[in-house]
């Protein structure tokens, strides 16, 4: 304290000592790989990738969508639905209380995001799991959502991506969750009988029931760097060979690596390279971010799927 | 304590022992008559065993699911099938004894059976990998049924495993596609599906051979999302809490035919298949025959659509 402040009435003195010290809370983040100081809102805008390293942090599945899609054009798929208590489970906890307390702090009302909209002036239907709402565990929300987007897709005769984050099932709705995952992959197989592409981008984490389910099914698969990907957890793994397990084990670069995924994108280039490869599985002209949209249809209401089809292969001929 | 009995059938195995007891005792004097107390033993014994099955938890129907006598595919395919061939290999990379499948005949007629099989005793366990399969497992078993599509043969599946491997090369060699992949060829598989749950019914190592036309349960089996104990250590952080665990996810055939996600319970003898392996064998084949015939009147599209509608139908939430 100096002289002067000091000399200042005591009333005054609190004041400037609070104003000075009242950083607001989180404005701070730290890298978990490099350790790096790194101001919020500008790791808000570098979509949670560390300038620094480049580590991709994790990114909450709304947030994901926003940077992923074009501004226009977007109407979300599956609001009506929302979580039930099937079998009235109850661990320490509820299951309807652990909901309601994840559908607060995440403000999601379950753990699957779908919106219909353009990437680039390419329409899809993009579908992103939030990791916070339970772990991005699928139970029957996130299964019905999944199929919803699948079928909105096929209505519009669009893509659709989807970016995983997910523990697996969803141990609350015991079986109800297992069978997610049949339901899950026998749309994409319908998906598929339309000739649609689904392009599968596994991030950091996605385990179990949902990488063996919707996102190993990819037309293409992606992940992002050094994403954990798995059926088996490694503790699991740990526990069953006894032995600890080696570097880099089940992160995205291995499954390159063993051939079970096509390529790692960097998250700030997953807009350009994923619009790039919808347009050559359909057939359209290359986009470029310093052009207008090629591919500036939007098809809204549109209940015939033939007349759409018909609309969207015209290039080809 | 008899080890061929579970801890719950301890009175059973002490009253089975005094009726051997009195048996011997028969042989060797003529003198004392003693038929009619073994007589009434018995009747004791099997009042006894049903009063202890009538109200079995799900943690003891879990243990009897696992029980070290309990039938295991192969025990079964031995009686309910005849001129059984098993077929080896993915084409891919190697054999998984933990998976297995044939061509063979239910009653005369031609079918493609695929199963996990468990092992007897500890050598043949580790053989076996205790039931556990690995992607080339799931491979197999895919490449079957593409098979059985192409020849108009139906599928048989029997399901017992306590999920699929946790391993190193498991996942090296892409676990999640393998599983994945089953699920979305059997969703439109253009032929008839009939799965059947003989023991552990273990998540996605079940489901991986479990998506059919029909979803039928043995009586004492099980089907869930995570083990019991996997549930417990990581809901309740307390394996021992896997009695909870297993009252909280509905495991039983029972009560997953009230949530109507299998189709028919097929009845085990009194104490469980063990007990009786040709009664249980006898009623899994009438069972299979039975759902076959009826299945053999759906043109294959419609087979093929109501299978699809039926996964479309999996799950309960809300809609406002």
């Amino acid at each position: 304290m100096t002289w002067f402040e000091k000399l200042l009435p005591s009333r005054i003195r609190t004041d400037g000592r609070k104003s000075k010290h009242s950083v607001p809370e989180g404005v701070w983040s730290k890298c978990p790989v490099c350790q790096a100081v790194l101001y919020s809102p500008e790791l808000e805008r570098l979509m949670n990738v560390c300038p620094k390293c480049s580590h991709h942090l994790r990114i909450g599945g709304r947030k994901r969508l926003e940077t992923f899609l074009d501004p226009e054009n977007r109407e979300e798929i599956g609001i009506e639905l929302s979580p039930m208590d099937p079998l009235k489970f109850r661990d320490s906890k509820k299951y309807k209380d652990r909901l309601l307390q994840k559908q607060k702090l995440t403000g999601e009302k379950d753990a699957l995001i779908v919106i219909k909209g353009q990437v680039k002036g390419v329409p899809l239907v993009t579908a992103a799991f939030e990791f916070e709402f339970m772990g991005g565990s699928m139970g029957s929300v996130v299964g019905e959502k999944f199929v919803r987007a699948a079928n909105t897709a096929i209505k519009y005769y669009i893509p659709l991506i989807c970016f995983s984050a997910s523990g697996g099932a969803r141990m609350q709705e015991a079986l109800f969750s297992l069978m997610q995952m049949a339901k899950t992959s026998a749309v994409l197989q319908k998906m598929s009988q339309h000739g649609l592409p689904f392009i599968s981008v596994l991030t950091d984490p996605t385990m179990g029931g949902v990488s063996a389910s919707l996102a190993m099914l990819g037309d293409i698969n992606i992940a992002e760097p050094n994403a954990l990907i798995g059926f088996a957890g490694p503790r699991v793994i740990e526990q069953t060979v006894r032995e600890t397990l080696p570097e880099g084990f089940q992160r995205s670069e291995f499954l390159l690596e063993h051939g079970a995924i096509d390529m790692i994108i960097d998250r700030r280039e997953m807009r350009d390279r994923i619009a790039s490869l919808l347009t050559i599985l359909t057939h359209q002209q290359p986009t470029s971010p310093d052009e207008e949209p090629s591919w500036p249809v939007v098809i809204q209401d549109l209940d015939d799927e033939t007349e759409v089809k018909n609309e969207l292969h015209e290039d080809e001929s | 304590m008899n080890l061929n009995f579970l801890e719950f059938e301890q009175p059973i195995a002490e009253l089975e022992a005094k009726i051997d007891e009195l048996r011997h005792v028969n042989h060797s004097s003529d003198e004392i008559n003693i038929s009619d107390e073994i007589a009434h033993l018995q009747t004791k014994c099997q009042d006894l065993t049903r009063s202890i099955f009538s109200s079995l938890s799900s943690w003891q129907i879990s243990q009897l699911a696992r029980h070290p006598q309990r039938p295991y595919m192969l025990d079964y395919v031995k009686l309910i099938l005849t001129d059984f061939e098993e077929l080896h290999g993915d084409r891919v990379f190697g054999d998984d004894a933990a998976m297995v499948g044939g061509l063979g005949r239910l009653e005369g007629r031609p079918i493609v059976v695929i199963g996990q099989q468990k092992g007897r005793d500890t050598k043949e366990k580790i053989v076996r990998n205790f039931g556990m399969p690995r992607p080339e497992g799931y491979r197999k078993a895919l490449r079957l049924m593409n098979m059985a599509e192409r020849f108009k043969l139906p599928v048989l599946t029997f399901i017992d495993t306590p999920g699929a491997y946790p391993g190193v090369d498991a996942e090296e060699r892409g676990q999640s596609e393998a599983i994945a992949r089953n699920l979305y060829v059997m969703s439109s598989l253009r032929t008839p599906i009939i799965c059947t749950i003989i023991g552990e019914g273990g998540s996605g190592g079940a489901l991986g051979i479990g998506m059919g036309d029909r979803l039928c349960m043995l009586e004492y089996s099980t089907y869930s999302v995570i083990s019991p104990e996997g549930c417990a250590s990581i809901l309740w952080k307390d394996a021992e809490k896997a009695p909870e665990a297993a009252e909280a996810m509905n495991i039983t055939s029972e009560k997953l035919k009230d949530l109507e996600l299998i189709d028919t319970i097929i009845s085990e003898p009194l104490g469980g298949a063990h007990r009786n392996i040709e009664l249980t064998a006898q009623n899994l084949s009438k069972t299979l025959q039975d759902n076959l015939k009826e299945l053999d009147q759906i043109p294959i599209n419609n087979l093929v659509e109501n299978r699809y509608q039926r996964f479309m139908e999996f799950g309960q939430f809300e809609e406002n």
